[in-house]
């Protein structure tokens, strides 16, 4: 708890990805910092080096590429929630970006750093996994490029190797009649964290649903991509059959804790209940587009 | 509804203190600091219940940097010796051990030793350095666990009290209370309707912003001083005084501004333990809580069971009412049962009444007061079985609390008869509010409850100087934690008959102003505003005095209207008038400076009551209470500053929809707390609420020259009801416990469709 901690803000990844090598262990990413600075305060990390990615370019823009965006891991919320194109595009990941923390929080915290903070409840993720985002990584053996529901392997525990940064989220182009949606369950109005999170992402074409993909947060120790559900909702016309299936797969993969935040019963029910009232939420976009 | 009379009463100025805090300025605990500081810090149980072996502190000692530790050994012992604190008493013998652990741990967080070093990190090493040798005990949480007969006995020494004879062994039931009016067996004999239930409600923490902080300095003299943010400065200095035998004169205790208090401040936990350290080392000791600690080891409100039954006739009379109300003590002996009892059908005029009450001891950070302590507890059982009983017998809510609401000269089951109050004044205010007569929007219901409070008096001094410039000072000794400084100049403004803006309101330390009870009970615009009064009527007294000495005449044929000295009548000879500053400026010929003073035992404290309407929708697929539309009413007496009467009653319902709703201390199976912050602990944000609309029924108190009730505890004792009757009518479920947070209700609501449960 006495230890000096040495900060340092490289412009490219090369010399942030060697520096967190370098660094064994005890180096911590600084984007927002609104992770991080908590958890030294509350002595729950001490780190030796923090490396504040603020200052790499790639790491703090988004683009359009491709028909689809590339999102910088270290775009604040706020920064997102003003993209006019990616608010058209992606409604439920920027819903779900926008509710990490409070008004305040928006100004600094990322999804980059929601994401590697490794929290089952984090509400950035599952509406990412809905929308099959892929992960940029760079680390010292270069680039390698993951589906996002790869990088937590449990709480506070992510699946990247030494010296890897996540750089970047990549959105694919969206089809026409396509929607995604975000909904969290909290028992408060804000500033709390996700009892249940449920992202799904939509397309709908002449009434019919012709892909869906749904990821669950809260209820397991990673966020889930719950393929049973999407089935169930993938040839439907999105019908009180077809949402109820789909509810219950939810239901039926959700592997909970009792805690402060919730009760096994609890985030089971609750879990059926967001994916009806996300895939509406989609459906009705979707018909707008 | 003010008296038109008034110049300034009833008028919404900017507060003294508005600048400051708004600016930052204002120093609260955590800002004072003295050159050559030490830090303090305090190492805490892990063991919600542990002998304590021994503690050894050699390691901790002889870090560099550490300059004290003291552990309970540094505390002389105290004698069973009980003494008010507020609202609440408080044993000495106990107080000690909860600044300091003694032969056991008797919570998780209680306090076990203490460090003082050059820096926090210092500090921090040092408390990992004490070894404490604990022998782990069984441990008991909640309050019906308590009091069986094979719950592990926190003290060995306690017998019940109240019980006759008295038991032959210890257990954790620290007293028995018994409260009868009437003939209760009789009165439900009469009954047509007879509606019992049982309830209960979680601890809930007062929830200041601001932890607790203090500084101390004690000087190689053996005078100390004390910066703290606390309700009670005075009781600061007598807690220290007492705990570390140093005579009250030698103690100067100096109030900061004050982050939110609502009862938990009326209690010492870090002052002795600072004092302390300061003695010890000869410098001056700095200590702030975090908010885990703030959690883990400050006091909460109890919780509570409350087994009611009201017995009726069919046109709504009621004919005999009867509860038993069992309390979270916490470690020590002492919640509000008293209060909880007392208020459980003050609100009602009913010839039968039987009230029993149980003060019971667990392995819980003792309680501390918290706005209108023990009641909202009672009124959330009462006022919910009230509900039913409107609902059984066909009638509106408020013509059921109508036809039996309490009025001047009803004797209450406690002892006092009612003087001038305003219940039924603010239930017919309420009936005609645009709210109530609003019709309930679809997919939302309504609730409704009433509270009560007594309001306290007690003892107050105020002082009241006039500069040579014929601008005023007056000086009081409540720290200001709801606008006071604001009514007390108001009330001081319009007794002089000057501008609000020449009287500046200051707030004394204990060495500067005689002593002056804590700020709490809703006493200080009442009490302290008397004293104020009183201080200025001297003042004038004086002020009419050096008129007459310039005018060469009697002191009576002197009049004091509008700020100024008059002739009492044309007999009197014909003389300008006098104003403040002719008069300032002339003192020094008349007989030097002019100044008022008084100091009083306040009697008369008006009893307040409230009444809350809330409109609200539940989800029933997660059982989520949205909250559409809330009034509040009350009888406040006269509203002196109406922004600081209509804030304490939005501030009381804000607190009581967070009681009601979502608050609670979650404990784990080896009894740690396992939410001690706000995010899991979870108080209303603001985006939970709709803006609090309140209506103020000014029925003035006739023991006051302003008619002052105290307004600042009644508004927290409806809401939980309110709440609870409107989801009651909501969803046909009637919730008994607390709080109703969305996996409880939503389990209540599937329990009662199955089909919705199974789908």
């Amino acid at each position: 708890m006495m230890n000096d901690v040495r900060y340092m803000a490289p412009s490219t990844l090369d010399e942030a990805a060697g520096a967190l090598a370098a660094a064994n262990g005890a180096g911590r990413i600084l984007a927002g910092g609104t992770d991080l600075l908590v958890q030294m305060r509350a002595g729950v990390v001490s780190p030796g080096v923090i490396i504040d990615v603020k200052k790499i370019a790639e790491m703090t823009t988004i683009e359009a590429v491709g028909g689809g965006f590339r999102i910088g891991a270290a775009v604040s919320g706020a920064v997102v929630g003003e993209h006019a194109a990616l608010r058209q595009a992606w409604p439920g990941v920027v819903e779900a970006i926008n509710l990490i923390g409070s008004k305040q929080i928006q100004g600094r915290a990322s999804a980059g750093g929601n994401l590697c903070n490794a929290s089952p409840a984090a509400d950035s993720v599952p509406a990412l996994v809905a929308a099959a985002a892929t992960v940029t990584i760079h680390g010292p053996k270069g680039r390698r490029e993951v589906p996002v529901e790869k990088i937590h392997a449990g709480p506070g525990r992510t699946t990247l190797e030494r010296g890897e940064i996540v750089v970047s989220f990549t959105l694919p182009p969206r089809a026409p009649g396509s929607a995604d949606a975000y909904l969290r369950l909290i028992p408060r109005t804000e500033m709390d964290i996700a009892v249940v999170g449920c992202g799904v992402n939509l397309t709908v074409q002449g009434g019919t649903c012709t892909s869906a993909r749904v990821g669950l947060g809260a209820v397991a120790p990673t966020v889930l991509l719950v393929e049973d559900a999407a089935q169930a909702l993938i040839g439907s016309r999105l019908d009180d059959k077809a949402l109820d299936a789909a509810a219950a797969a939810c239901r039926a993969v959700c592997k909970p804790i009792n805690d402060k935040r919730g009760t096994i019963a609890y985030r089971t029910k609750i879990a059926g209940v967001l994916l009806k009232r996300a895939t509406a939420i989609a459906l009705e976009r979707a018909g707008r587009h | 509804m003010s008296n038109g009379s008034y110049k300034w009463i009833g008028t919404r100025p900017n507060r003294p203190d508005g600048a400051d805090k708004v600016t930052g300025r204002a120093r609260f605990g955590a800002d004072f600091n003295m050159p050559g500081q030490l830090i303090g810090k305090v190492l805490r149980s892990p063991h919600a219940h542990a002998r304590i072996r021994s503690i050894d502190t050699s390691a901790a000692a002889a870090l560099p940097g550490v300059k004290a530790v003291v552990t309970a050994q540094d505390f002389p012992d105290q004698p069973n010796v009980v003494v008010p604190t507020g609202e609440m008493q408080v044993n000495l013998r106990d107080v000690t051990r909860n600044v300091m652990a003694r032969e056991k741990a008797l919570y998780e967080g209680h306090a076990v030793a203490a460090v003082a070093a050059t820096t926090e990190a210092v500090a921090r090493q040092a408390l990992a350095l004490i070894k404490v040798d604990y022998e782990v005990l069984p441990h008991v949480i909640d309050v019906e666990a308590a009091m069986k007969d094979d719950a592990p006995v926190l003290h060995d020494h306690l017998i019940t009290e109240g019980v006759k004879p008295a038991p032959d062994k210890a257990s954790n039931i620290a007293k028995r209370m018994d409260n009868v009016k009437g003939d209760v067996e009789a009165g439900f004999r009469q009954a047509e309707v007879v509606i019992e239930r049982r309830y209960a409600t979680q601890p809930v923490h007062q929830g200041y912003i601001e932890p607790h902080a203090t500084l101390a300095s004690a000087a190689e003299d053996g005078q100390v001083q004390i910066w703290s943010t606390t309700q009670g400065h005075f009781q600061v200095r007598g807690f220290c005084s007492r705990l570390l035998g140093v005579e009250a004169s030698q103690i100067r205790v100096t109030p900061s501004e004050i982050g939110g208090g609502f009862g938990g401040k009326t209690v010492v936990y870090l002052e002795p333990v600072a004092m302390r350290l300061s003695q010890k080392t000869g410098k001056p000791v700095k200590m702030v809580m975090s908010r885990e600690e703030v959690f883990r080891a400050s006091g909460p409100a109890p919780g509570g069971t409350v087994a009611v039954k009201i017995g009726a006739r069919r046109d709504g009379r009621i004919v005999a009412a009867e509860c038993t109300v069992a309390l979270q003590a916490g470690a020590f002996p002492g919640s509000p049962l008293g209060p909880a009892c007392w208020t459980s059908f003050a609100c009602y005029d009913i010839d039968n009444i039987k009230v029993v009450g149980f003060d019971v001891v667990s392995n819980r950070p003792k309680v501390a007061a918290y706005r209108a302590p023990g009641a909202p507890i009672s009124a959330w059982a009462v006022e919910s079985t009230l509900d039913i009983l409107a609902q059984e017998l066909g009638m509106d809510p408020i013509d059921l609390r109508l036809k039996n609401a309490a009025k001047k000269g009803t004797k209450t089951s406690y002892g006092p008869t009612f003087d001038t109050i305003g219940f039924v004044e603010t239930l017919e205010a309420v009936k005609s509010s645009a709210h109530y007569r609003s019709p309930v929007k679809p997919g939302m219901a309504r609730g409704v409850a009433a509270g009560f409070w007594f309001n306290v008096g007690a003892d107050s001094s105020a002082a009241a100087h006039v500069a040579e410039d014929g601008t005023v000072t007056v000086i009081s000794g409540n720290p200001d934690i709801g606008g006071s400084r604001a009514s007390l100049a108001l009330m001081a403004a319009e007794e002089l008959g000057v501008d609000y803006d020449k009287v500046r309101p200051v707030i004394a330390d204990t060495s500067s102003i005689g002593f002056n009870f804590v700020t709490g009970g809703s006493r200080v615009t009442f009490a302290t505003g008397l004293a104020v009064v009183n201080s200025v009527k001297d003042m004038i007294r004086e002020l009419k005095v050096r008129a007459a000495k310039t005018w060469k005449v009697d002191p009576e044929a002197v009049v004091w209207e509008n700020g100024h000295a008059r002739p009492a009548g044309s007999n009197v000879g014909e003389f300008e008038p006098l104003s403040l500053a002719d008069l300032a400026a002339s003192a020094g010929r008349t007989g030097g400076p002019i100044n008022g003073h008084a100091q009083l035992n306040a009697q008369g404290a008006g009893p307040g009551f409230g009444v809350h309407v809330v409109d609200l929708a539940v989800d029933r697929d997660t059982g989520i209470v949205t909250i559409d539309r809330y009034t509040a009413a009350q009888d406040v007496g006269t509203a002196i500053h109406p922004s600081y009467v209509e804030g304490q009653l939005q501030g009381g319902v804000v607190q009581g929809v967070g009681w009601a709703l979502n608050e609670e201390y979650i404990y784990n199976a080896k009894g740690k707390l396992d939410n001690p912050g706000f995010l899991d602990y979870r108080m209303p944000v603001a985006s939970d609420l709709p803006m609090i609309e309140t209506i103020l029924v000014e029925v003035p108190n006739p023991h006051h020259p302003y008619g002052v009730r105290g307004v600042g505890e009644v508004p927290i004792v409806p809401p939980l009801a309110a709440v609870g009757n409107a989801v009651a009518r909501a969803t046909g479920v009637r919730m008994t416990d607390l709080p109703m947070s969305p996996p409880r209700l939503s389990a209540a609501l599937d329990a009662a469709t199955p089909r919705m449960a199974a789908e």
